[in-house]
């Protein structure tokens, strides 16, 4: 295939919905599919052709419109009215409004802080593209990135554009993406891997949900050009079981894209050949962790293995592999057709392009948003996130899930970027932001997410498998008022022993929460232990005296 | 020279620590020159005197009586020694900690019992949920591990302890036999 | 491994195996070591004592068990001395204030987590565990216990399984796939709830992949796995073997 043909195949796709005089959107992924966008999307398409405007109105299913607390979201184009919560019901009343004044009722005002502020690159076709078709996909530019890589470009120079980027590892530790694909680059090997890793595990976190289930094409297209810049012919994704609509899409996605030619066998008439495959987890948080995913991926118990040697030099099978995120990948494709530069050009001096965040919690506008970074708290929880519900006080987000750390209020107007977050004692992670009012309890929330880390534990070292159950076990005894006072020191102490001592990094981060809440949140701790109470009235107190 | 003040108590243990204790043989004559026992299981004192310089403490505390004991104990000594295994780890009496109490006492009374068994609910003190080590109910300045700790270790330790010098066990007992 | 091109032309030589040799210091000690060998060997060749658990001479390393854990200059982080490999120059520091205690303290972690009573233990004066305790320095455990339930398998004719002294160490589950060949002995469930099984945790007596080899009891660190009609103190493991482990698995040592 040749860009022409590739533009062609866009440019009628674009025609043929251009043909319609309205197109409605219904969203279609998880969190509206859960509140039955579906049967809206059926109903909308009874009521077309009830009406007989086939040829006038297009339904189609969009991927996320971000907004997912007001699910099921419809959006009409070109007339610019966006819905939400709407109803079967409320078929008829939407198509009686095309053209003219909107569904008052169920206006979900575009105007919002919550759209306005934000800056769209991995979710750009989010919300507006139909994940199951490619051609929809091929109209906003879709491939031309991997051609511009195969036919304009060279492996090395795919590289540097990545590198100039400043595109650093969405996945959590923010490693920077073009030293890691220099590294798999220079590998010396015929055979090597590029493994997309879509484990989401984060409590609260679904930004790579988002991104699998409502542009595939995308992460397809980044793992195809990271393959041509490392030397790889063989891509995986490795998603986990319980994303059963995520696993639908990119299936789809890889069988429609290998009928196009843009996977598989001589891509674009190069000698380039990739393929990719799905690879379904169990549900094992660890596995995020890359030398458990490969584990799992190679069919054994997915437990992680000391590194170095890292996966860009002995990965899967032994191979070179190349593992990034799902929204690493889905940043590439711009990045190769507007060049690194253009990427550079946003965030802060380290921290560049622009990171989704889950907004979930205490927040008035839970949802998936994206905002360039060094976008300060104050404007993700208030502007865009729309402040804290009820009109409570905002007491501290938690990023990086079971990971990583709380922020207090006093750092509102920091910007969110891998530096100033280290700074505070959170870490980025992969994008979950949980917010926290005064009703939440600090010390409650830690115990959740160190039993969450030692559940998922697997077992293999001794300090994360022992460590984290006896950490649990006083977060547990503080909750309850059943703490002695020295229990904070014993606490800190096996804190900093997990953390220094554990094999990977679901260990060395599983006490951050426990540690960043004690820091910052001392008070509440001395509270639970020397006055048995809870100060924002969630623990339930129950001493307990040791009996026969 | 004054004698110093020697306690010995008897927890949850099987008395070997102390049988361990006689073990240092004709040595504990010219030991008793030097110290005085002021509370011991195989004497007949009924409370727990004062200003005790070292006090032995064999077996785990699993009983309200026991826990009283060593909280008194803890008050009245300089220098408390948590001695064996069953003070240092809550050893054999520990292994009933994964069963409930009541599960311990009908296998013991019960189950093994040759006539009618019938729990005992007087004179026999209460067992508590655990029965756990010394230093999980007060402050221990001395762990002397060991099932029993080896004679020549116990006679070494208070004689150190007696001449003020730190007593060195490291390498002469661990944990077991 | 490469080197210059005019060096180059002699490593290629078939008769010829370049080995990279190199020098580091462990505790202040100037030791010289080849570039595959782990930290963890040379020391042990240099007579600097580095406690393990789960390492096994021959078995393939797994780092799991973090006593062997030492500092490196100018790293922040604790390397398990076990899967390090040394560079030229490094320098090991094995036996700091820091490293000492947090052994110490992985021990004790161990001690909490299932039944380690000694005095009554088949192992009881031939365990590794126990003497670590001593070579640690570990006279108590300042944690609490975690009094866990475990079974004990009896089933085989030969062997008992007690799972309440195991470490999950595994080093039954590699000398069982890595030498024996027969993968009967695996790991199931995770964190604190793993747990070494026999084929698909079926009663170890009813394993049709266990050869009944016994080098799993033979390994086993502990008196976790035993042979049957042993007392108290009395199983004895017999490792004569160890040395030829190596040997039988062949030139794959990684």
């Amino acid at each position: 295939m040749t860009i022409e043909e590739l533009q062609e195949i866009g440019k009628i796709e674009k025609e043929k919905q251009g043909g319609f005089r309205h197109r409605i959107h219904v969203c279609v992924a998880a969190g509206c599919l859960s509140s039955q966008s579906g049967l809206v999307k059926e109903a909308l398409e009874k009521e077309v052709a009830r009406r007989g405007l086939e040829s006038w109105a297009l339904v189609k299913g969009v991927g996320c419109l971000g907004l997912c607390t007001a699910g099921p979201m419809v959006a009409i184009e070109p007339d610019g009215s966006l819905y939400q919560g709407v109803k079967v019901s409320d078929a008829s009343d939407i198509l009686e409004a095309l053209g003219g004044a909107p569904v008052y009722r169920l206006d979900c005002s575009s105007h919002l802080p919550f759209f306005t502020r934000q800056k769209k690159i991995v979710l750009e076709n989010s919300g507006r593209i139909d994940p199951e078709s490619i051609e929809d996909y091929v109209a906003e530019r879709g491939y031309e990135g991997l051609y511009t890589a195969l036919r304009t470009t060279t492996p090395t120079g795919v590289v540097d554009h990545v590198t100039k980027s400043g595109l650093r590892g969405r996945g959590g530790a923010g490693f920077p993406t073009g030293l890691k694909w220099t590294a798999v680059s220079k590998a010396k090997s015929n055979v090597k891997f590029v493994i997309c890793n879509a484990d989401e595990g984060d409590p609260g976190a679904f930004m790579d949900r988002s991104v699998l289930e409502s542009d595939p094409h995308r992460v397809l297209e980044g793992m195809a050009i990271a393959g041509f810049a490392v030397g790889a012919n063989y891509g995986f994704i490795y998603v986990r079981a319980e994303y059963p609509l995520a696993v639908k899409r990119i299936r789809t996605a890889i069988a429609k894209a290998e009928r196009l030619g843009v996977l598989g066998r001589n891509i674009f008439n190069t000698t380039f050949n990739f393929d990719v495959s799905v690879r379904l987890g169990a549900g094992a948080f660890v596995c995020g962790e890359e030398t458990a995913l490969i584990a799992s991926i190679e069919g054994r118990r997915g437990s992680p293995r000391p590194r170095p040697p890292f996966p860009s030099e002995l990965g899967l099978w032994g191979y070179p592999t190349l593992i990034n995120n799902v929204e690493t990948f889905a940043n590439v494709p711009p990045i190769i057709r507007k060049g690194g530069a253009w990427f550079s050009s946003m965030g802060t001096e380290k921290s560049k392009g622009t990171k989704v965040f889950a907004l979930a919690g205490r927040v008035n506008n839970t949802g998936l948003i994206e905002a360039p970074m060094g976008t300060t708290l104050r404007e993700i929880v208030f502007d865009i996130g729309g402040g804290i519900k009820d009109g409570r006080k905002f007491k501290a987000i938690l990023t990086g899930g079971p990971s990583g750390g709380c922020i207090p209020a006093k750092f509102l107007d920091m910007s969110m970027d891998y530096e100033s977050l280290a700074q505070v004692g959170a870490i980025m992670g992969s994008g979950g932001i949980i917010v926290m009012d005064e009703t939440s309890c600090m010390v409650d929330m830690a115990k959740f997410f160190i039993e969450f880390c030692m559940s998922e534990s697997c077992g293999k070292c001794v300090p994360c498998r022992v460590g984290t159950v006896q950490i649990y076990n006083l977060m547990k005894r503080i909750t309850e008022g059943n703490a002695k006072p020295d229990d904070i020191k014993l606490l800190e102490e096996l804190c900093d022993l997990v953390k220094s001592t554990s094999l990977c990094g679901l260990g060395q981060t599983a006490p951050n929460p426990v540690l960043s809440t004690m820091h910052y949140f001392m008070d509440e701790y001395r509270a639970h232990i020397d006055y048995k109470i809870c100060p924002a009235g969630t623990c339930q107190m129950r001493p307990a005296e040791e009996s026969t | 020279m004054t004698r110093k003040r020697l306690a010995t108590a008897w927890l949850d243990g099987c008395s070997g620590c102390h049988m361990s204790f006689l073990d240092i043989d004709e040595e504990i004559i010219q030991l008793f020159d030097r110290i005085e026992l002021v509370y011991c299981p195989l004497m007949d004192f009924k409370t727990i005197p004062e200003n005790i310089d070292f006090a032995l403490v064999e077996g785990a505390v699993s009983s309200q009586a026991d826990k009283e004991e060593i909280l008194s104990l803890r008050e009245s000594s300089k220098v408390l020694i948590a001695f064996g295994d069953c003070a240092v780890t809550a050893n054999v009496p520990g292994m009933r900690n994964q069963f409930s109490v009541m599960e311990t006492l009908s296998r013991a009374y019960i189950e093994n019992s040759a006539s009618n068994g019938i729990l005992p609910d007087s004179v026999v003190p209460k067992l508590m949920k655990y029965a756990r080590p010394l230093h999980e109910y007060v402050r221990v300045d001395l762990f002397l591990p060991g099932c029993p700790p080896p004679a020549g270790v116990i006679l070494s330790t208070l004689s150190d302890l007696i001449d003020g010098r730190p007593p060195g066990i490291e390498g002469k007992t661990r944990f077991g036999a | 491994m490469r080197y210059p091109a005019f060096l180059q032309k002699i490593a290629d030589r078939a008769d010829v195996q370049p080995v990279r040799v190199l020098t580091f210091t462990i505790d202040g000690r100037m030791v010289s070591a080849r570039e595959d060998e782990t930290i963890l060997s040379v020391a042990r060749e240099n007579g600097i004592s580095i406690p393990t658990l789960c390492h096994l001479d021959g078995l393939s390393e797994r780092g799991a068990c973090r006593l062997c854990i030492v500092e490196i200059k100018g790293s922040a982080k604790l390397s398990p001395s076990c899967v390090t490999l040394p560079r030229q120059d490094m320098e090991v520091i094995t036996n700091s204030e820091r490293v000492m205690d947090y052994r110490r303290k992985i021990l004790e972690l161990l001690f909490t987590e299932r039944n380690h009573i000694c005095s009554v233990c088949v192992s009881n004066g031939h365990c590794d565990l126990q003497a670590l305790t001593a070579e640690l320095g570990m006279t108590h455990v300042h944690y609490d216990y975690l009094h866990t339930k475990q079974v004990v398998d009896a089933s085989h004719e030969r062997f008992s399984v007690d799972h309440n002294r195991c470490v999950l160490c595994q080093r039954c589950v590699r000398v069982c796939d890595e030498i024996e060949g027969a993968h009967t002995w695996d790991v199931m469930g995770r964190g604190h709830l793993s747990k070494v099984i026999t084929d698909l945790n079926q009663p170890w007596g009813e394993s049709i992949t266990c050869t009944g080899c016994g080098k799993c009891v033979q390994v086993c660190p502990t008196g976790a796995l035993s042979e049957k009609g042993k007392s108290v103190a009395e199983m004895t493991k017999k490792r004569q073997f160890l040395p030829y482990l190596k040997l039988m698995r062949g030139a794959e040592i990684t």
